[in-house]
């Protein structure tokens, strides 16, 4: 199970915000198809939530094949789901960002920076935006 | 998709002042509605033109599609309202405070709002007086979801609470909501509150109405445009920049409706609700209202 949050003040929609925590959480494999998400009405009082964001949320996931709802029984993460980073590749990969953030912690760099330099970067290799 | 309030030029005016000016709006049915804008804006103003506390001096407002000066019966069996101050009797316990409310509703649900009360632990045999300010919230606000209201009116239901009792009161009226369906308007100055439990924007200034619609519809309409410093006579120009800031060699410009794609050499970036509201706020002039539809109050 996994406990949404929300960041009021930010720049992304709180329905967006939940959608991709659920989408990350499933990157990192941390939830995988079959798991079962909170009911949205758990998720309304849990985060003191607008019942038709928390709805909207969980169909642009169903939208996306991130999750399916089954009648009565809840939503779960959906075979069609992305397939999480495989474990190998995080292994093999994460060393060298680890690096790079030791380099940039001791150019001072604070986190917000740091942030400001993945997005660029990322924008600049993948073309999409990943606000 | 029909609404819950619809105003149609709707005007008042206390002796030589105008509260309301000109108001055209739609609130829609099964949402919760900010009402936004600074203090003296017309936001109590409208609700009490809403529920029939208050004639209109020009315009018409219809409540559940019923005009509540000639029809205060049904508007006010079908509205429950939570004014500002809270009007409960310091002396009356909890329970005789329910008493009052079964005495005065035909639909009043006595279980359900038992229930409520108890979840909160506010016990019945306590006076209105000995109870916290969040307790006491919470008790108006169970007062009004007795008579089980089609529409539900708060005048700054969370205003003066302590972080843990706005928290509660705003659970307690999501969940209502997503149990009941039931309508909601809300006047707040909070907009990270705004932001959590609404999902429809109004914001009025100065008697008018600045900007309407859905929230997640108007935050993708809006974008903070970032460039080369530019003359601020040229930005005071466009209606479509509703703020400009200029500092430095950049200017900052949230703009409405923007092109898909940024001039070159300015980048866009989204904007938050904060950002969003405080830019019109400051502006009072931005944002000349198109006119409300249906369509555009719809999710």
């Amino acid at each position: 199970m996994i406990n949404l949050r929300l960041d009021t003040g930010s720049a992304m929609p709180a329905y967006a915000q939940l959608v991709r925590q659920v989408r990350r959480a499933v990157l990192r494999g941390v939830l995988t198809p079959g798991d079962r998400l909170p009911a949205a009405r758990e998720v309304v009082a849990a985060l003191a939530l607008n019942p038709n964001t928390v709805l909207k949320a969980y169909a642009e996931l169903e939208r996306q094949g991130v999750v399916r709802s089954r009648a009565g029984l809840g939503t779960f993460i959906a075979d069609s789901a992305p397939a999480p980073v495989p474990p190998g590749v995080q292994r093999s990969l994460r060393p060298g960002l680890d690096a790079w953030l030791e380099r940039a912690r001791a150019a001072g760099l604070s986190e917000e920076a740091v942030w400001s330099l993945i997005d660029s970067a990322v924008l600049d290799a993948y073309g999409a935006d990943v606000a | 998709m029909s609404a819950a309030i619809e105003a149609t030029a709707l005007s008042k005016r206390f002796r030589r002042v105008w509260a309301l000016r000109d108001c055209s709006l739609l609130v829609p049915d099964g949402h919760i509605t900010a009402l936004v804008g600074p203090n003296g804006a017309g936001k109590t103003t409208l609700l009490n033109l809403a529920i029939g506390l208050l004639a209109p001096s020009a315009g018409v407002i219809e409540t559940l599609g019923w005009d509540p000066q000639r029809h205060p019966e049904p508007v006010l069996e079908r509205v429950g309202y939570v004014p500002q101050e809270r009007p409960l009797y310091p002396d009356f316990t909890v329970g005789e405070t329910l008493r009052m409310g079964r005495a005065l509703n035909s639909r009043w649900d006595e279980a359900a709002t038992r229930a409520r009360l108890l979840r909160h632990g506010i016990p019945l045999d306590r006076r209105v007086r000995h109870l916290s300010g969040g307790q006491r919230a919470q008790v108006s606000l169970a007062l009004a979801l007795g008579k089980r209201p089609e529409l539900l009116l708060l005048d700054e239901p969370a205003a003066a609470l302590d972080p843990l009792a706005r928290r509660g009161l705003l659970t307690e009226l999501v969940e209502t909501v997503a149990a009941d369906g039931v309508t909601v308007v809300l006047s707040s100055h909070q907009i990270s509150d705004v932001e959590r439990v609404c999902d429809h924007l109004v914001i009025l200034s100065g008697g008018r109405v600045q900007l309407a619609g859905d929230i997640d519809a108007l935050r993708d309409e809006h974008r903070l445009l970032v460039g080369p410093r530019m003359d601020p006579a040229v930005a005071a120009g466009d209606p479509t920049i509703i703020s400009a800031r200029h500092a430095g060699r950049e200017t900052a410009l949230l703009v409405r409706r923007h092109a898909a794609t940024p001039p070159a050499g300015w980048r866009a970036e989204p904007v938050s609700l904060e950002e969003l509201v405080l830019a019109y706020l400051e502006n009072p002039a931005a944002g000349a209202p198109p006119p409300p539809t249906l369509v555009e109050a719809a999710s």
